[in-house]
Parts: C-alpha cells; sequence; structure tokens
C-alpha cells in the first residue's frame, strides 16, 4: 500500500506550519490575559537579602509580584529529579534543594527571584525591572573541574564539596588488566562543550485558573504533557490531576529541553490561582540562554589500550560531569545510564571501566539534549580510536573493523547487552559512498589550491527507547518508560490514533497514521493523529531518547492488533466464514478465496450499529494498548566527514559528509533522512561552532546570537545518506529510533577529519577557525622545535 | 520596549529642533542597532526622530571624481548604485556584504557611522578612502571623525547629512566575519589613492576602526599581496574575546589585507 510503512509520505502537518497556521502555545489568547515576567538573579551566587516590589506594584497595570517565600508557603513543592544514582560506596546522591523560585539563595545567573504579573507583556518586563533586590554576592563555582577542588566555593550547603555522586560502571581490576598488558596506550583529554539547546520556538506558558470549577490548564511547550501533569500534580501541588489539564500544542523543537517542568511553567500555574488571571509567559531568546537546560559539559581523561595485533585490551575513563546549580529531571541519567553504559561503542573489549563524579556548579541546570550522554560517550571513544590508529599507524577504519562486534546478541562489559547490527555493513557503504579510494587526489588537488583536505570518520551505537520499565526502576528512575496508544475506528470508519508521544517537529502525524495505513490498507487521509493533550489522550511518557519509533509506535501497532482482531471476529460473523479466512487489505475485508467481502466502512458501521455482532461481543471499535519493549534498541551507523580547512585562517568547510546509518525497520525514509540532515547539522554545530561560555565570575557570555554561534546553513554541505538495515528484535516494528544518531555520531567525524587535515590531534570542540589556527600554529612551533 | 514619541521632520532643520526639544532624543536613521537595543531595554530614548524623510538625505550622485551618498541612503542602495559600482566598487561590494537583506534595506550609511560600530564595515571605508563626512553644521574628515568605539565627533543633536567619497585608484575591502554574529571580526579596507596607500581596519581594533602605518608603507612600495607578509603586525591595542584573541585577530589582519589586495580594483 503506498501510504504504508516505507512509503515516503510527505508530512501531512507542513501546511499549518509552513503557511504560519500553525498554533503555538503562544499564540493562545484568554478574555483575561495577564502576562508574566521574572526577575532574575544578575549573581551567579548571591543571598537574598530583601524584595522591595513597591515600585513595580504602583505602576498602573500592574498586577500582582509573587516571590519564592510567598509559594513555599502556599506549600508549592521543590523541583524533582527523576532518576537517584547511587555512588560507587553505595551511597545515595546527594543534590541541592532546587526551589521553584528562590527563597534565599539564588544559585545562578538567570535563578527566578520573583514573577511579575501585569496587563500587558511590555509593562510586565518592564515593572520586573523595577523590582528592587537586595543581593549579597557571595563567591561563585564555574568551572566543573575546579568543583572539586579544596576550597571550591559550595553551591549547596548540603553538599559536601560540590560532590552529587561518584559512579561507576564496568570492571576496574579487568580494565587495568587491560591496560598492563597492552603494547599501545592512547592517552586523551576531553572537554565536551556546553550546549545549549536553541529550539526555535522558546518555552512558553499560558496557565488558566477556573475559579468556579476550581480546574487549572495550562498551555504548555512541553515533549510530555502527561509526565508535566503528573509532576506538577504529585509533587508541586498544583492540582489534584483531574483537576489539572495539560495541553502541549504545536510545539517548535524540543531536542529535550522541553521534556522538563520548569520554575517558569509551576509559578505561573500558581500565579494564576492567586491572581484569578489567565497568566502567559514566554521566553525572551535571552531568558533562553540563561534558563532553558544546557547540555554535554564533561571533562573527561581517558586511555584505550591495544595489542600488537591492534586489538582493545581496555579502556579506563575518568569524567566529570557538570550537572549546574540543580539537578534537573534526568541530568542525573544522561553522563551516567547514558554514557558510562555506551563506553564500549560498536566494539568488542574486554576490560571496561568508567567513573563518572557529578558536580555542582552555579551556572544553569545541564541536562538531557538531542543525543544525550551518548554522544559525550562516542566522541570519546571514537577520538581515541582515530588518535590510536595514527599511533599505530594503521588505516582507521581497519582498526575498527578489527574490533568490531559482530555477533548479536552482544554483552557489553558495561551493562547493556545489543540486540543486533552489522557494523562492517555500515562501513563499507558509507566508505563507497564517500569514495574514500579517491581521498588522496582530492587531497593532492586541495593541497595545490593552499587547502588542508581530511578524511575523518565515526563507527557509534548508541540506546534508544530506554526500556523495560522494571530495569530502568531497578537503575534509579522514577517513572517507567513504556507507552500507550489507542486507536479509534469512527462509524464511518475514518481512524484516531492517539498517542502519549508527542509531534515536536518529528512529523508523527505523517507516521504514526501510515501504521494504519500499513495495517488496514486504508488511504492516510482518513488517519489522525491525536496528542498533546491530557483531557485527550490516555496517558503516556511522552517524545525524548528517540523513543517515539520502538516505543510509541509499537504500542500503536499493537492497538491496531486488537482492533485488526476485532474487525475479523464482525467480519467472519457477517460474512458467514473463519475468522482465519478473513483478509484486511485495500480497504477491503474479505473472505479469502471467495467473492465475500465486506468494505472497511462497512465493518465500522456494523460494530456501532450493533445489530449483528458475534454472540457476546461489546458493540465499538476502539483498543488499546501499553507497549513496555523487552530491551533499548541499539541504532548504529557510520559517518565519514571530509573537511578542507585554509591554514591561514583556520576556517573549516565541510566538504562532504555521508552517513551510512542501521536504523532497523525505516517508516518513512523522507522523515528519517531529515533527522539525520538535522542531527547531523547539530552535532556539527558542537563540533564547528556552538558552546556556552560562563565568565570567571559565573556571567553568561553567550546570551545572545551575536555571541552563542548556531550553525548556519553554510556551515553544512548537503549530506548523503544511506541506510543499512538490521531489524530491532525488541520490539514489533522492527524500529530502532532515529532521532538522536546524527547528533550522537556527527562530531568526532568532523573533528577526526580537521585533525587528519591538520596534523595534530592537540584540538577540543567547538574547532573554531581560531582553535584551529592556534592548533596549526602550535604544532608548527612544536615540529619546529624538534 | 518603552514608549518614545515618534517625529518624522521634513528638513534638517526641524530635525535639529526636535532633537534639540527632546529630554533625550535619537536619530532613527534605519534603526538596525537602535531598535533591537531598545527592545531589549538597553536604550530608552524619549524621542525618535526619523530623518528618512528629509529632501536629499538619500541617494547617490557622482562629479568630478567623488561620490557623494545622502546619510539616510541604505545599504542596498549602495550596493545597487552604478556610480558606486562605477568608481568605487570595493564600496558596492563592502555594502552588500553588511547584515542579511532586510538589514541592508532598512540600514544606513549615516546610521552606521554615526553609531561607529567597532565591527561595523563602513567606518572601514570613510577611513580608508579618506571619506568626508558631512553634517548639518560642518564637514570632518575621517581622522577626526572615528573617536573610538561606539564614539565621533558628533555633537549632540549634530546630525549626519552625507559622505563624500574621493574615488581611489584601486580598492578593496575583505572581511572575516564573526562566526556567530558575522558582523566583521576583522575588515580591511585598502585604496591606492592620490595620496598614496591607505589601509583601515575594522573590527580589530580596541579604540574602533584604525589605519595600519605598517601595511600601508609596504603596498605604498609595493601593491601586492605578498607585500603583506613582511609587515609586523602587533597584536598591541586589538580586541581580545571568545571569539577572537588579539593574536588570531593580528593574524586576520594581515590575511585580509591580502584578501583586500589581491580583490582590488
Amino acid at each position: 500500500m503506498s501510504d504504508g510503512i516505507g512509503a515516503r509520505v510527505k508530512r501531512r502537518e507542513d501546511k499549518r506550519f509552513i503557511t504560519g497556521k500553525g498554533k503555538y502555545t503562544d499564540d493562545i489568547r484568554m478574555d483575561n490575559q495577564a502576562y508574566a515576567a521574572f526577575v532574575r538573579s544578575p549573581h551567579a551566587s548571591a543571598r537574598v537579602t530583601n524584595i522591595d516590589a513597591s515600585a513595580a506594584l504602583a505602576m498602573e497595570g500592574v498586577v500582582a509580584v509573587h516571590t519564592g517565600p510567598e509559594m513555599k508557603e502556599d506549600g508549592i513543592g521543590d523541583i524533582i529529579t527523576g532518576w537517584a544514582i547511587t555512588s560507587k560506596d553505595g551511597s545515595p546522591m546527594t543534590c541541592g534543594v532546587w526551589n521553584p523560585m528562590v527563597t534565599e539563595f539564588a544559585r545562578y545567573v538567570g535563578d527566578a527571584i520573583a514573577i511579575v504579573i501585569a496587563d500587558t507583556q511590555d509593562l510586565a518586563r518592564i515593572a520586573a525591572e523595577a523590582v528592587e533586590v537586595t543581593y549579597e554576592e557571595l563567591p561563585a563555582c564555574v568551572n566543573p573541574a575546579d568543583a572539586l577542588k579544596d576550597g571550591a566555593p559550595q553551591v549547596h550547603g548540603n553538599v559536601p564539596g560540590n560532590l552529587i555522586f561518584d559512579w561507576e560502571v564496568g570492571d576496574e581490576a579487568a580494565a587495568d588488566e587491560g591496560l598492563a598488558k597492552a603494547t599501545h596506550v592512547t592517552e586523551i583529554d576531553l572537554i565536551n562543550n556546553r550546549l545549549s539547546p536553541n529550539a526555535i520556538e522558546p518555552r512558553s506558558a499560558v496557565a488558566i485558573f477556573d475559579d468556579a470549577e476550581d480546574h487549572y490548564t495550562l498551555y504548555s511547550t512541553s515533549q510530555n504533557p502527561h509526565v508535566a501533569r503528573l509532576v506538577l500534580s504529585a509533587f508541586y501541588n498544583v492540582a489534584p490531576e483531574h483537576k489539572l489539564r495539560v495541553i502541549a500544542p504545536d510545539v517548535g523543537g524540543g531536542f529535550g529541553s522541553k521534556i522538563y517542568i520548569y520554575p517558569e511553567e509551576i509559578a505561573c500555574l500558581w500565579a494564576s490561582m492567586k491572581t484569578k488571571r489567565s497568566v502567559k509567559w514566554t521566553a525572551q531568546r535571552t531568558e533562553s540562554f540563561m534558563t532553558d537546560a544546557h547540555a554535554r559539559d564533561h571533562v573527561t581523561k581517558a586511555r584505550m589500550g591495544f595489542d600488537a595485533d591492534g586489538k582493545i585490551t581496555g579502556f579506563k575513563i575518568d569524567t566529570i560531569a557538570n550537572i549546574g546549580a540543580y539537578v534537573s529531571l534526568f541530568a542525573t541519567a544522561t553522563p551516567t545510564y547514558l554514557y558510562g553504559t555506551l563506553a564500549s561503542g560498536v566494539y568488542d573489549i574486554p576490560g571496561i571501566y568508567c567513573n563518572v563524579k557529578a558536580v555542582h556548579t552555579n551556572t544553569a541546570p545541564v541536562d538531557a539534549y538531542r543525543g544525550a550522554g551518548r554522544p559525550e560517550a562516542t566522541y570519546m571513544i571514537e577520538r581515541l580510536i582515530e588518535m590510536s590508529a595514527r599511533q599505530l599507524g594503521m588505516d582507521p577504519a581497519e582498526l575498527r573493523r578489527k574490533n568490531f562486534i559482530r555477533e548479536f546478541p552482544y554483552q557489553t562489559p558495561v551493562i547493556l547487552q545489543y540486540d543486533s547490527g552489522d557494523f562492517d555493513a555500515c562501513l563499507d557503504k558509507a566508505q563507497a559512498l564517500a569514495d574514500v579510494a579517491g581521498f588522496p587526489a582530492r587531497k593532492a588537488e586541495a593541497a595545490a589550491r593552499g587547502k588542508l583536505r581530511g578524511i575523518g570518520y565515526s563507527t557509534f551505537i548508541e540506546a534508544c527507547g530506554i526500556a523495560p520499565s522494571a530495569a530502568v526502576g531497578s537503575l534509579g528512575s522514577a517513572v517507567g518508560l513504556w507507552e500507550s496508544a489507542e486507536v479509534r475506528v469512527n462509524p464511518v470508519g475514518t481512524i484516531e490514533i492517539l498517542t502519549g508521544c508527542h509531534s515536536h517537529g518529528q512529523g508523527h502525524e505523517t507516521t504514526f497514521c501510515q501504521l494504519a495505513a500499513e495495517k488496514f490498507g486504508v488511504p492516510i487521509d482518513n488517519v489522525k493523529l491525536v496528542h498533546g493533550d491530557t483531557d485527550a489522550v490516555q496517558f503516556g511518557m511522552g517524545t525524548y531518547g528517540s523513543r517515539s519509533g520502538p516505543v510509541g509506535m509499537s504500542a500503536v501497532m499493537k492497538a491496531l492488533e486488537k482492533v485488526e482482531a476485532k474487525v475479523k471476529k464482525i467480519a467472519a460473523h457477517q460474512l458467514e466464514a473463519s475468522e482465519d479466512d478473513i483478509v484486511i487489505e485495500g480497504g477491503e475485508v474479505s473472505v479469502a478465496g471467495t467473492d465475500k467481502k465486506m468494505a472497511w466502512h462497512e465493518v465500522g458501521l456494523a460494530a456501532y450499529i450493533a445489530h449483528n455482532l458475534p454472540e457476546g461481543m461489546e458493540p465499538g471499535l476502539k483498543e488499546g494498548s501499553f507497549f513496555d519493549p523487552v530491551n533499548f534498541s541499539f541504532p548504529s551507523g557510520c559517518f565519514i566527514c571530509e573537511v578542507e580547512v585554509d591554514p591561514d585562517t583556520g576556517e573549516t568547510e565541510i566538504v562532504q559528509f555521508v552517513s551510512a546509518d542501521d536504523f532497523g525497520v525505516i517508516i518513512n525514509p523522507m522523515i528519517v533522512e531529515g533527522q539525520v540532515h538535522g542531527g547531523v547539522t547539530q552535532g556539527i554545530g558542537q563540533a564547528l561552532t556552538e558552546c556556552v561560555v560562563y565568565d570567571e565570575s559565573g556571567q553568561l557570555v553567550t546570551g545572545s546570537y551575536m555571541d552563542y554561534t548556531m550553525p548556519r546553513a553554510d556551515n553544512v554541505p548537503s549530506f548523503k545518506v544511506e541506510h543499512s538495515s538490521t531489524p530491532s528484535p525488541t520490539n514489533p516494528l522492527g524500529i530502532k529510533g532515529c532521532g538522536e544518531a546524527g547528533a550522537i555520531g556527527s562530531p568526532p567525524a568532523v573533528i577526526n577529519a580537521i585533525t587528519d587535515a591538520i596534523g595534530t590531534d592537540n584540538l577540543q570542540m567547538p574547532a573554531t577557525p581560531q582553535a584551529v589556527w592556534m592548533a596549526l600554529q602550535s604544532a608548527q612551533t612544536s615540529m619546529a622545535a624538534e | 520596549m518603552h514608549a518614545a514619541k515618534y517625529h518624522k521632520p521634513a528638513s534638517v532643520a526641524d530635525a535639529v529642533a526636535a532633537l534639540s526639544g527632546a529630554e533625550d532624543g535619537k536619530v532613527l536613521a534605519g534603526g538596525q542597532t537602535l531598535l533591537p537595543t531598545m527592545k531589549q531595554h538597553l536604550a530608552a530614548p524619549s524621542d525618535l526622530v526619523d530623518i528618512r524623510g528629509i529632501d536629499g538625505m538619500s541617494g547617490v550622485s557622482a562629479s568630478d571624481g567623488v561620490i557623494t551618498i545622502g546619510a539616510a541612503t541604505t545599504h542596498a542602495e549602495v550596493a545597487a548604485s552604478s556610480a558606486v559600482q562605477e568608481h568605487i566598487p570595493a564600496l558596492a561590494c563592502l555594502a552588500a556584504g553588511i547584515g542579511d537583506p532586510a538589514v541592508r534595506h532598512m540600514g544606513t550609511i549615516g546610521g552606521s557611522l554615526a553609531n561607529n560600530d567597532p565591527a561595523a564595515d563602513y567606518p572601514a571605508a570613510v577611513l580608508g578612502l579618506g571619506a568626508t563626512v558631512v553634517t548639518n553644521a560642518r564637514e570632518i574628515s575621517p581622522e577626526d571623525f572615528f573617536e573610538g568605539m561606539f564614539a565621533t565627533a558628533l555633537d549632540d543633536d549634530e546630525i549626519i547629512t552625507a559622505i563624500r567619497f574621493p574615488a581611489p585608484q584601486a580598492s578593496g575591502y575583505a572581511k572575516f566575519r564573526n562566526p556567530a554574529s558575522r558582523y566583521a571580526m576583522t575588515g580591511v579596507f585598502v585604496a591606492q589613492t592620490g595620496d598614496g596607500v591607505r589601509v583601515a581596519v575594522t573590527g580589530a581594533g580596541d579604540d574602533g576602526v584604525f589605519r595600519h602605518d605598517g601595511l600601508e608603507a609596504a603596498l605604498g612600495a609595493d601593491f601586492s599581496a605578498g607585500a603583506c607578509d613582511g609587515v609586523e603586525i602587533s597584536a598591541d591595542g586589538l580586541l581580545s574575546d571568545i571569539h577572537a584573541s588579539a593574536e588570531y585577530r593580528a593574524n586576520l589582519i594581515r590575511q585580509m589585507a591580502k584578501r583586500a589586495v589581491s580583490g582590488a580594483t
């Protein structure tokens, strides 16, 4: 069927997006609309000694100013973390308390001090500037590498030495043994640069308190409205769940940053109740830079040992992970179970040990962002492998092949069990696509133009659709990670699919509906996806971690199968045939080998009219499913990047980027390719341009696009994307998840290409023109000295 | 943004009167810096005096080897001007490379010069070509006009009306863009004039646009890209920020000077 699995169906949601008809949170306008602005700490660390709102309150049109202590007094809860980590000594992690608004200490630039409600947005912002806050400035701890040092300023009184946890995974003795017997050990010091997520739509909330019904509605830029409702209800005490509706309408990008329930949404709901007004807040871009959860920010030392044949013997990793001022929802899972557990990469390594110390600093909270932990792991492994090939004088592809895992399932030494893969196939495909054989000629031609041309690989694996719930629970997760679906066949035969996943750019309104088209052969125009509203959809965990395909779509498939079974029963009854002989295809339900058939819509009608159903059958045609996978799924792939560096300026041009991904079964190749393009572009951003910079006092230097370098169209080439498929055995569709792979695999491919071009491995991300030029200068200086 | 009173005077005299009568008046020439600054509450002028409706404030004319550009002429108009393209192609090229199309169709040459952003492009052309800044009150040489970052010789209530560029024998402009903002992280304008070679550097100096004596001397002797190689370019007095250290900017001055010379026409 043309609209089913594997079809390049055009994105059905795009008409409204590209014609400006999308309906985003900021587009919601209520009759009694008021606007919020936040007073924010200008200091990275300070005690708030006084808040004087009299000048703001005196302005005409200012409705109210409320502060953290008032919020606390009203019983609004502190912000929770969703994953408890146990340190290697068995002790539970220790984190600082996160009051939604400051009660005494401000701990990063942007920490919310007070909410100002006014009749207009401009007035709220002007009034917020008129709130006089008296601060007693305190020393700030900014750099994660300094956070553990003696005498470092303490971010929270209850977290000694700023150490949240000291976690380990793997077998230290085995790793030590492997390194001891190695004939070559490659060492690397890496900084995984801190990133800002930069969704094109800033965070926004419209909080509506209905005094008559004692009911709240929150429109929110959320990737997971049900989780938001659960947390707002159970932990922040805003309202019981049945009196709180959360709607995430069109959402303009999330990348993880909109998973979390931030102070602003809580404060708007609370302020709506206090003021009896609908309260809208939309972040300004600088607020987004200040307060959206940042990403990455690791400092790592790692050593990889090899025997004389180039076989990896041992791998040892020490990482300091910056969590920021407060522990955000999944902040602790990211540098542990999504990082250390991926340390085996695509390689068969006998001994691995990874130690991660997570620290508080006086910076914005750091949490999961496209890839979340897996990019950090991949960057470390893939730079080490490439450096090792250079140091061993081996071809980087051959060194990889020598160590590839080839039997599945494969139990790594770091918890995870890989489900399937064919790493040789991806590497072969990428090498052919990249014309690796022709590289020397291209390099020579570039040299004639005065350019340094380099080639870099990344062969990566990642883990999507974190599951099953019981397993993640045993590792510390506070929630289960299943997904739910409901399929409603209407009396006229049209189909509505309800999912707990949320689409904020992924194209779910197209791909999820392709499943029904596949299953029943109905035109996709007769299928609709319903999502993003807690009143409409049963429940769900939302969209992140590339889970909507492997977990969300699998739930849909299970519900479709239940519908299929009932349809067959009804048709068998009405057509007087055996259920086993009923065939559903092309929008018809027929008896195999006969001309007896019903149109699809006739079965729907029969189910609802209920005049002639099998004995004991309930009327209607609606089925639900909760799907909990048996394991993660493990997408893998190979990226090959080719760059040209201008030695005069250090400027890098990516002249070719090829990808050969294994996403298992692909529902819509066009959308998957788009996901790869976007993910790779974000990875190129991390590799070449992006970095959040705080100065020594904790001031955010990169608070706007004047200083935070987003990748632009001219930073990226035209991508060559291909696929190589080994279906995942962990879900009924064989899907592996494709949302994050691009961002996970690409940074090392880019940096490996640049370091190949410039002849030195002494380079950290982002490889800005200045950084590359300086690396070239120091390489020339050290060569001259030798 | 904060409210401001908007004026659209029909004459320079009315504009000056509006400015002098205002508590904290600002000229609005294109607004491409001023308006974003106001939106961010970093500026809150009491009055905005829009000079774009004043007769004779915009447009390009050429006579006797001098190109005169009205202060309210947009970057797009300068870039598209046949007179500029014919007599000073490097200036047309510079204007075509400012910001993005939206900025180029609103931003004006007078507004850019009055703001004197240390990373703006026009100051390099004005200083590199030895252009004269004409105001309602006087004519100012570029050496006198630019007084450091965001500082000019303009008095309160003084309005730039036009800029007069003497056409050079040849000129070229090359800039290395700031990776984030795409402003000039270092821009070099070179010109062969009747009085010798002039080299003006924008984006790099910690006191705004400046002339580079060493490059001028070397290029005066040999107007070729290779002549830039032997020149000592000090990092002293250059800007240093997260995107470029003073040392890196010193390198960019050399590289951009070479590109400007290579491309000079």
